[in-house]
C-alpha cells in the first residue's frame, strides 16, 4: 500500500548543482585572486588606482597626443616653443622616429647601397627561421650555412670590393646594422670559443689550462669600456704612422673575445653539473676525450645551462651598444646622436628616441628569451623540479 | 682623471710626433680623393646628421670649405665622429687630417699635444641659463649668490665656476652630474636655480625645453672658450691651407661676396675683390698654398661665406638663432678679423 504512495522514485542520481553564484567563474576569481584577505583586497585596491592614474596618461601620451608624421621639429613643439601644437601639449614624437627610421637601420650606409643590407638581412632570417623550428630536417647543412658560408656571403655583400661591388667603409654603418653585426659575429664566435675555453680550464695539461685561466680572468677582470677604450685611443698611438686598424674591426674582436670569456664560465657550470659517472661511463665505453664530449658530456652539460648561455647572448645583444666609446654608433647611439639634430630639438624627441630604441631592443632579448624557454621544454628530460 | 688622460696622452704624442715623420698631407688628402675630418659625435648646429644622414653643421661647413678649397667639391668629405678623449689621438695618429670639433684652444694643447690650431671660428664663453619664473628679477650672474647651479663635473667648466664665485666673493651650491643628458634633465626637472655651460650648449639645451621662454640666458660670460680646427704639428703647408680657408670665408664675408653673387662678383671692378678670387692675370693666390687661384672662389661656391655658414647653422636662419656676439665681424662690432689675402 505504502509502495504507491511514492508516486516519484529517483533512478539515477540528481545533477551536481553548480556552485553558489559568489564561488563560480569570474567573481569566484576575483575572490580567490584579488579579495582573498582584508590585506589582498586593500592591495587591489590600491594597485587599480595606480594603474587608472598611469596607463591613460602613457597611452595618451604614446598615441592618442603623439605626432605621426612630419617635416621637422615644428610638429612636435608648442607655440611658446616655435612650434605648432597648443600650449600645454605633451605628446610623443614618432614624427622623428619615422623620419630618421632608415638612419636608425642603416646609419650613414651609402643610400644606393641599402639593398645590400637587405638582402643580408634576407638570407639572414631565410637561414635563421629554419634552423630555430626543430621539424625542418636537414640541420647539419643549415648550420654549415649559418654559421659558415652566411659570414663570407654577408662579408662580401656589406663590405664591397668584389664582384663588381663598391667598397662601403665600415665607418658608414650604423644603427641596427652594427647592432646585428656586433651580436651576430659575438654570438656565433663567442659559444664555440667559449666551449673550447671552458675544456681547456677543466683540462688536465697544464700549459693549456693556465693559458685559459690567464685569458678567461684576465678578461673578466677588465670593463669592455676599458678595452675599447684602450683599443680606439692607445692602440693609434703605438703603430706606426698612418697605419689603422679598422675601428668596427676592432669592436669586433674586442666583444667577441668578452663574451667568450664570459660564455666559458657558463659552460663550465654545466660541465660541474655532470656527475662523475657520466664522464668513468663514456671512458669505460673505450670513447676518445673528443667523443667522450661531444657526445655524452656536452650535450647533456649545454642542456642544463641554457638559461646561462642566452642570458650572456642577451648582455652581448645590450652591450653593443657601449661601441659608442670608439666612435661608431649602434641603434642606441645613432638614436642618440640624432638628439643633437638642431631641426629635431624638442622637449619630446629624447623621451620618443630612447623609447624606440629600448622598445627593438625589447623585442629582440625578448624573444631570444621565450626561444630559450621553449628550447629548454623540448629538451627537458627530467631534471626539472 | 682628465689632467691624467690628457697627460698620458700629451707624453706619448710627443714620443711618438719624434718617430712619426709626417709628409704632405695635401698630397695624401688629393690621393685619397677625401678629406678626413674629425667631427663631434653630435652637437646641435656644429655638426649633427640631418634626416638623410649626411652631416651638416658649422664645424662641418668648416671641413667642407677646405675640401672645396682643395678639390672644388665641398662633398669630398669623410667626417669622422670623436669623442672628447678619441678626439686628440685620432688626430695624432693621422686617422684625420684636421679637427674641427669645438675645441678649445689652449697652450697646453697647442703645444704638448703637437697640435696647431688654425684659427677661431667660434669665439664662445661660460654663461648662465636661469628659470626666470623661478627667480624673477635676476638679470645678472652676479645675482646668483646662494643660488644652485648645475654644471657637468670634470670639466672647465666647473673649475671656471669656482673661480668666478670666489672672485666674486659669493656662495653657490654646486649640483653636479657625470654627463650632458642628465645635467639637463637635472635643470628641467627644476633641481637647480641656474645652468652653467657655454652659451652655444645652452642656447640648444633651451630649444629641448618646455617653455623656452622662461629660460634666459645671462649676459655674462665668465670664461674665453675659443673653438676652432686643429691640425699636427710639422706639415706647415697643411697648416696654412686650413688657416687660410677659414680667413677666406671671413674675408669674403667682409667684402660682401656670398654664395648667391660670387659670378658677378668674378668680374668685380674692385681690385682686392678681384685679387682674393684669383681673377688678376698673374694672379698666385692659390698657387703659393699648393691649390688653384681660384680656391676662394670653390670655398664660397661650395659652401658659402663666414656669415652665410655662421647663420645657416647656428643664427637666426637655424632652430638655434645664437646671435653673432664676439663673432661679428670686426667692422660691426664682434671679433672676427682677417688678416689681408694678397
Amino acid at each position: 500500500m505504502q509502495q504507491q504512495d511514492l508516486s516519484f522514485v529517483r533512478t539515477e542520481l540528481e545533477p551536481a548543482r553548480p556552485a553558489p553564484a559568489g564561488d563560480r567563474g569570474f567573481v569566484r576569481w576575483l575572490r580567490v585572486n584579488l579579495f582573498a584577505t582584508p590585506l589582498d583586497s586593500v592591495l587591489t585596491v590600491i594597485g587599480l588606482l595606480v594603474v587608472a592614474f598611469t596607463i591613460p596618461p602613457i597611452l595618451r601620451w604614446a598615441f592618442i597626443d603623439a605626432v605621426w608624421s612630419g617635416a621637422d621639429r615644428t610638429v612636435c613643439a608648442t607655440i611658446a616653443q616655435g612650434g605648432i601644437q597648443p600650449d600645454g601639449w605633451s605628446g610623443a614624437c614618432w614624427a622623428f622616429v619615422n623620419a630618421k627610421f632608415e638612419q636608425f637601420m642603416y646609419g650613414r650606409y651609402t643610400y644606393s647601397e641599402r639593398w645590400r643590407v637587405n638582402l643580408t638581412a634576407i638570407i639572414f632570417i631565410g637561414l635563421l627561421v629554419p634552423l630555430l623550428v626543430p621539424r625542418v630536417p636537414h640541420k647539419f647543412l643549415n648550420a654549415v650555412a649559418f654559421f659558415i658560408v652566411f659570414p663570407i656571403v654577408a662579408f662580401i655583400l656589406l663590405v664591397g670590393g668584389w664582384f663588381g661591388l663598391d667598397y662601403v667603409a665600415t665607418s658608414l654603418w650604423g644603427g641596427m646594422l652594427v647592432t646585428m653585426v656586433l651580436s651576430f659575429v659575438g654570438i656565433s664566435v663567442s659559444l664555440p670559443l667559449g666551449i673550447l675555453l671552458a675544456l681547456g680550464r677543466r683540462s688536465r695539461l697544464p700549459v693549456v689550462k693556465m693559458l685559459c685561466v690567464a685569458f678567461i680572468e684576465t678578461v673578466r677582470g677588465v670593463p669592455l669600456v676599458t678595452v675599447l677604450f684602450m683599443a680606439s685611443v692607445m692602440l693609434p698611438l703605438f703603430l706606426p704612422a698612418g697605419m689603422t686598424f679598422d675601428r668596427f674591426l676592432r669592436a669586433l674582436v674586442g666583444v667577441a673575445l668578452f663574451a667568450s670569456a664570459y660564455m666559458a664560465e657558463v659552460v663550465r657550470g654545466g660541465l660541474q653539473a655532470i656527475p662523475k659517472g657520466q664522464y668513468e661511463g663514456a671512458d669505460s665505453l673505450g670513447l676518445s676525450y673528443w667523443q667522450s664530449m661531444g657526445l655524452i658530456v656536452l650535450p647533456q652539460a649545454l642542456k642544463l645551462v641554457i638559461p646561462g648561455i642566452v642570458n650572456t647572448f642577451i648582455g652581448l645583444f645590450k652591450d653593443t651598444s657601449l661601441v659608442y666609446i670608439i666612435g661608431m654608433f649602434d641603434l642606441l647611439g645613432i638614436v642618440r646622436q640624432n638628439f643633437a639634430d638642431a631641426n629635431w630639438a624638442s622637449a619630446q624627441t629624447p623621451m620618443s628616441g630612447l623609447i624606440f630604441a629600448g622598445f627593438v631592443f625589447w623585442i629582440f632579448c625578448f624573444g631570444m628569451s621565450r626561444y630559450s624557454i621553449y628550447m629548454e621544454r623540448r629538451l627537458d628530460t627530467g631534471h626539472r623540479r | 682623471m682628465k689632467k691624467l688622460v690628457t697627460g698620458i696622452l700629451g707624453s706619448a704624442a710627443l714620443v711618438f710626433s719624434a718617430s712619426a715623420g709626417w709628409g704632405a698631407t695635401l698630397d695624401d688628402v688629393k690621393e685619397r680623393g677625401t678629406l678626413r675630418c674629425g667631427v663631434h659625435t653630435g652637437l646641435a648646429g656644429f655638426a649633427a646628421p640631418n634626416d638623410q644622414g649626411e652631416w651638416s653643421g658649422f664645424d662641418y661647413d668648416l671641413c667642407r670649405a677646405i675640401a672645396s678649397a682643395i678639390f672644388g667639391d665641398p662633398s669630398k668629405v669623410e667626417a669622422v665622429p670623436t669623442n672628447a678623449t678619441e678626439r686628440f689621438t685620432a688626430l695624432q695618429s693621422g686617422e684625420i687630417d684636421v679637427l674641427s670639433r669645438n675645441t678649445t684652444w689652449t697652450l697646453s694643447r697647442d703645444t704638448s699635444l703637437g697640435f696647431n690650431f688654425a684659427g677661431v671660428n667660434y669665439y664662445d664663453g661660460q654663461g648662465f641659463m636661469i628659470n626666470s619664473t623661478k627667480l624673477p628679477g635676476i638679470n645678472s650672474a652676479l645675482q646668483l649668490s646662494g643660488a644652485a647651479i648645475c654644471v657637468q663635473t670634470g670639466t672647465t667648466t666647473e673649475l671656471n665656476l669656482a673661480d668666478y664665485f670666489a672672485a666674486n666673493n659669493m656662495d653657490y651650491n654646486p649640483v653636479v652630474f657625470q654627463g650632458f643628458d642628465e645635467t639637463n634633465a637635472a635643470y628641467e626637472a627644476g633641481r637647480c636655480d641656474a645652468y652653467t655651460t657655454d652659451q652655444s650648449g645652452l642656447y640648444a639645451l633651451r630649444l629641448t625645453l618646455a617653455n623656452p621662454d622662461e629660460h634666459v640666458v645671462l649676459p655674462e660670460i665668465i670664461s674665453k672658450e675659443p673653438l676652432g680646427p686643429a691640425v699636427r704639428h710639422g706639415d706647415d703647408q697643411w697648416f696654412d691651407i686650413v688657416k687660410w680657408t677659414l680667413f677666406a670665408m671671413i674675408q669674403a664675408e667682409e667684402l660682401g661676396i656670398t654664395q648667391a653673387n660670387i659670378e658677378e662678383m668674378k668680374g668685380s671692378d674692385n681690385p682686392e675683390i678681384r685679387r682674393i678670387l684669383g681673377q688678376e692675370a698673374d694672379s698666385s693666390i692659390g698657387t703659393v698654398l699648393g691649390l688653384e687661384n681660384d680656391w676662394v672662389v670653390k670655398i664660397v661656391s661650395g659652401v658659402g661665406n663666414y656669415g652665410e655658414v655662421f647663420e645657416r647653422n647656428i643664427g637666426q636662419e637655424s632652430p638655434l638663432k645664437i646671435a653673432r656676439g664676439l663673432n661679428q665681424l670686426w667692422t660691426k662690432g664682434g671679433i672676427q678679423y682677417a688678416p689681408p689675402i694678397r
